[in-house]
C-alpha cells in the first residue's frame, strides 16, 4: 500500500491578477486565490496511482490559515488526509527555507504513516521557480525526479518507479529507487470534474494543522524569512517594447508591404534551402 | 564564512549530444561581463564522458579555466552524480558566482546544489548585474506569471547561485585559439551510490527545426478557432522555411505539442522575424518573444495587445492575411530567384 504525500500551495490567479500601475505592485484583492494549477496535476497524478496501486493520499500545505480552501479542493480530487502547517515563523520563507519546513512536517506525517512517494507540481504561478521540490528531496535524502509527464511503473514489493522525464527535445525514461521526490509537468494528466461525494466530503473536511511548535528537532533559525539566503530586493513592472507602424490599406496592400520588408530579409529565407519554396 | 575565500564568477556546462549547448555559450558571454567588473576570472565546470576536448570551445567562449569531470559515470545527466561533482569542486575552489541555464537538467541540478551547500539561488534570471566592490550579485527575474520583475539577492551566503532563462544572454563572438587552463578532477562518487539509472532517452523527430534555433518563427494563437484554422500557421512556416510557435491556449488545446510553446511556461525564443498570428499578446507570451529582431502582428482587433509589442502590426483576418501573403511570398520569391539567374 502507498502512501503519498502532494505538496500542494495556495497561489493568487496570476492570470487575472491587476497591477496599480501608480506604485508598481500587485493589487492581490484583484485576483482570488486558488489552488496552484499545477498542483492540482500533482494531486490528481497521487489520486491515479492510489487507484492503480491501493494506498493513502495526503496533501501538504504550509500558508496562512485561508489555504485550508486549497486543500478541500485537494479532498475534491480525491486526497484522503490534509495537513497544514501555519505560523508567524514561516512567513518570509524563500525556496530553501520552504523546503526545510515542509520537510519537517513530512518527516512528523511519516510518524504517522511511512511515506513512499512525494509529488510535487512543476512549479507555483505566483513564485515560480520550480526549486522547492527537489530541495525537499535533497533534504530527505530521496532521489528528485523533475520534469515527470508519466509515471509508468511503480512497483511496491521491489522499491522502484519508472518515469517519462521530460527533457527539451523529448523525454527520457528513469528507473528510481524508492522512496523518491517527482515533480510533475501539467501534461501527466487531466484533473476531471470533481465527484459529488467527494465535494460532499470537502465541504465538511478539516484538515490537521500544525504550528511550529507542533513540528520536532526544529531550528528556528532555519525558518522564514531568517532562514532565507534570497532577499526580494526590488520588484518592478516589465517595460514593454512599444509599439510600432501600423501597415494601412486593403489586405492586397497590407501583405504587399510586408513582403517588401521581408525581401529586405531574404538571405534568411535562403539558409533555410528555401524549404517549401517552390525554386 | 569568510566572503574573502570565495572568488571567480563560474559557468555550470550543459552538454548535449557531444555538444555544449547554447545557453552555456550565453552563459560565458554574461559570466565574463560579471567576471571582468570584478576583475576576477571566468570559469566553465564541465561535466560528461569524453568531454575534455569541449574546453577548447569554452576557451574561445570566455572561459578563463575549465574544471573537468569525465568519467562514464557522467555518460547521462542524473542529479545524484552531477550533483556530488559539482559540490565537491564547489568546495575545493569556492567560487563567488554559479550560473546555470535554466534548462529541466540545469534547474534540476542548481535546486539540488543549493539545498546542499546550503545557498540562495535565485530562478529564471533574465538581467545579471553585479556590484564591483562587495560581488554582490543582482540578479532580476519575472515572477508572478510575468505580471512583476523583481531583483533578488544573496547578501549573506556565497556561492551565489542563479538560473538563467536561454536566449536572453548574448554569448562573445568566439576568439579562435583563445586558451585557459584546464583543470581535471575526479568525484568520490561510485555508480553504487546512485539510485537512480536511465533507462532509454527518446528524442522528438517531428520537429523539424527548433523553435528557439529558428531564424523565422511563426506563431499562432486561439485566434484561429481550431486545429484546422491552425493550419495557415503552419503553411507559413512551411513557405518561409521557418517554425512553428504557439500561444499556451492554442497548446491546451492540443492544437501542437508542448515543444512550440512560447512564452514564461514555454520556450524563449529570439528569431530574426517572429509572426503572432492571432495571439492577442498577453504579458506571459510577451515575454518569450519580445527580444525577437523584427515582429509582425497580424490580429483582427486593433485594440489586441500585441500591437503594443510589435515592429510591424496588420488588423485584418488571418484567413484573408496570410494566404493572400504566402502567395505574394511564392510569387516574389520564385521572381527574386529567377532576376538572379
Ligand atoms: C517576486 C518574488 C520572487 C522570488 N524569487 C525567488 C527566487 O528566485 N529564489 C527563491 O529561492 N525564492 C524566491 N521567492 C520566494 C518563493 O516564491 C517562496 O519561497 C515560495 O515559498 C516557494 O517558492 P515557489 O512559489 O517558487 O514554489 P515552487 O518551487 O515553484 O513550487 C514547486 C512545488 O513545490 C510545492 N510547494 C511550493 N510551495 C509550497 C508550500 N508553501 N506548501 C506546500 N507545497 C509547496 C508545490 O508542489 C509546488 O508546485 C520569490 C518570491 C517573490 C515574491
Ligand atoms: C502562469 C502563467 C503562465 C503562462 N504562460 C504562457 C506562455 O508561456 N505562453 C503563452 O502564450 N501564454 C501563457 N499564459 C497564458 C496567457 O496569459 C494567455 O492566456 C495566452 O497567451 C493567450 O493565448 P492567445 O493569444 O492564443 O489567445 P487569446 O488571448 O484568446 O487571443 C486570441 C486573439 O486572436 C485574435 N483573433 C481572433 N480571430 C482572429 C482572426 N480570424 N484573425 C486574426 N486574429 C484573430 C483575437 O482578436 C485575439 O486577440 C500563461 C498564463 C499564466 C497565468
Amino acid at each position: 500500500m502507498l502512501h503519498i504525500v502532494a505538496c500542494i500551495k495556495q497561489v493568487p490567479d496570476t492570470k487575472i491578477i491587476k497591477m496599480n500601475p501608480k506604485t508598481n505592485t500587485m493589487d492581490r484583492a484583484s485576483a482570488p486565490a486558488i489552488l496552484n494549477p499545477y498542483d492540482a496535476h500533482a494531486v490528481e497524478e497521487a489520486v491515479r496511482l492510489k487507484k492503480r496501486y491501493g494506498g493513502t493520499v495526503s496533501v501538504l500545505t504550509m500558508g496562512p490559515p485561508p489555504a485550508v480552501k486549497a486543500i478541500k479542493k485537494c479532498i475534491e480530487i480525491g486526497a484522503d488526509e490534509g495537513y497544514m502547517i501555519s505560523d508567524r515563523a514561516f512567513a518570509g520563507a524563500d525556496t530553501l527555507a520552504t523546503s526545510y519546513a515542509l520537510t519537517k512536517a513530512i518527516e512528523k506525517i511519516s510518524q504517522i504513516k511511512p511515506v513512499d512517494l512525494i509529488i510535487c507540481g512543476k512549479m507555483t504561478i505566483d513564485g515560480d521557480t520550480g526549486q522547492v521540490g527537489p530541495g525537499i528531496a535533497r533534504r530527505l535524502d530521496m532521489p528528485p525526479l523533475t520534469s515527470v509527464n508519466k509515471v509508468k511503473e511503480i512497483n511496491v514489493e521491489e522499491g522502484y518507479a519508472i518515469v517519462h522525464r521530460k527533457l527539451e527535445d523529448g523525454y527520457e525514461v528513469i528507473q528510481s529507487t524508492m522512496p523518491c521526490l517527482m515533480s510533475v509537468e501539467k501534461e501527466i494528466n487531466e484533473v476531471p470534474y470533481s465527484s459529488m461525494t467527494n465535494m460532499l466530503k470537502a465541504a465538511r473536511y478539516q484538515p490537521v494543522i500544525w504550528a511550529v511548535a507542533d513540528l520536532e528537532d526544529v531550528e528556528r533559525t532555519q525558518l522564514g524569512l531568517k532562514g532565507s539566503p534570497t532577499i526580494v530586493s526590488k520588484v518592478w513592472a516589465p517595460t514593454k517594447p512599444s509599439g510600432g507602424e501600423m501597415l494601412e490599406g486593403d489586405a492586397a496592400q497590407q501583405t504587399e508591404q510586408l513582403l517588401d520588408l521581408l525581401l529586405k530579409k531574404k538571405e534568411l529565407f535562403a539558409v533555410k534551402g528555401g524549404s517549401g519554396v517552390e525554386l | 564564512m569568510s566572503f574573502e575565500d570565495y572568488s571567480g564568477i563560474w559557468v555550470f556546462i550543459e552538454v548535449k549530444d557531444g555538444e555544449v549547448v547554447p545557453v552555456s555559450l550565453e552563459l560565458l558571454g554574461a559570466g565574463k561581463e560579471l567576471a571582468d567588473k570584478r576583475g576576477t576570472e571566468l570559469a566553465g565546470v564541465l561535466i560528461g564522458e569524453n568531454v575534455t576536448h569541449l574546453a577548447d570551445t569554452l576557451y574561445e567562449y570566455g572561459a578563463d579555466t575549465v574544471y573537468v569531470y569525465d568519467d562514464t559515470i557522467f555518460k547521462n545527466y542524473r542529479t545524484e552524480s552531477y550533483m556530488k561533482a559539482l559540490l565537491e569542486c564547489c568546495q575545493k575552489y569556492k567560487p563567488e558566482v554559479i550560473l546555470y541555464g535554466a534548462t529541466s537538467t540545469g534547474k534540476d541540478l542548481a535546486s539540488a546544489v543549493a539545498t546542499d551547500l546550503p545557498t540562495g539561488l535565485t530562478a529564471d534570471s533574465t538581467i545579471l548585474d553585479i556590484e564591483e566592490d562587495t560581488g554582490l550579485l543582482l540578479a532580476s527575474r519575472p515572477a508572478f506569471g510575468g505580471n512583476i520583475m523583481a531583483t533578488i539577492l544573496c547578501k549573506k551566503y556565497r556561492p551565489q547561485m542563479a538560473t538563467v532563462r536561454p536566449k536572453v544572454m548574448k554569448a562573445l563572438s568566439p576568439e579562435p585559439g583563445r586558451t585557459g587552463q584546464l583543470i581535471e578532477e575526479t568525484a568520490s562518487i561510485k555508480e553504487e551510490d546512485i539510485r537512480t539509472k536511465v533507462l532509454e532517452i527518446v528524442q522528438f523527430t517531428t520537429q523539424k527545426v527548433r523553435i528557439d534555433e529558428a531564424d523565422i518563427v511563426v506563431a499562432g494563437g486561439k485566434g484561429l478557432g481550431s486545429e484546422k484554422g491552425f493550419q495557415v500557421v503552419h503553411d507559413l512556416a512551411e513557405t518561409l522555411g521557418g517554425a512553428v510557435g504557439a500561444s499556451r491556449d492554442v497548446v491546451e488545446a492540443g492544437w501542437v505539442e508542448h515543444h512550440h510553446q512560447v512564452g514564461q511556461t514555454g520556450l524563449t525564443v529570439t528569431p530574426k522575424i517572429y509572426f503572432a498570428i492571432g495571439i492577442s499578446g498577453a504579458i506571459q507570451h510577451i515575454v518569450g518573444m519580445q527580444n525577437s529582431g523584427l515582429i509582425i502582428a497580424i490580429n483582427k482587433d486593433p485594440e489586441a495587445p500585441i500591437f503594443q509589442s510589435s515592429h510591424y502590426g496588420i488588423v485584418g483576418d488571418a484567413f484573408e492575411i496570410v494566404p493572400l501573403l504566402i502567395q505574394q511570398f511564392k510569387q516574389a520569391f520564385n521572381q527574386e530567384v529567377v532576376d538572379h539567374v
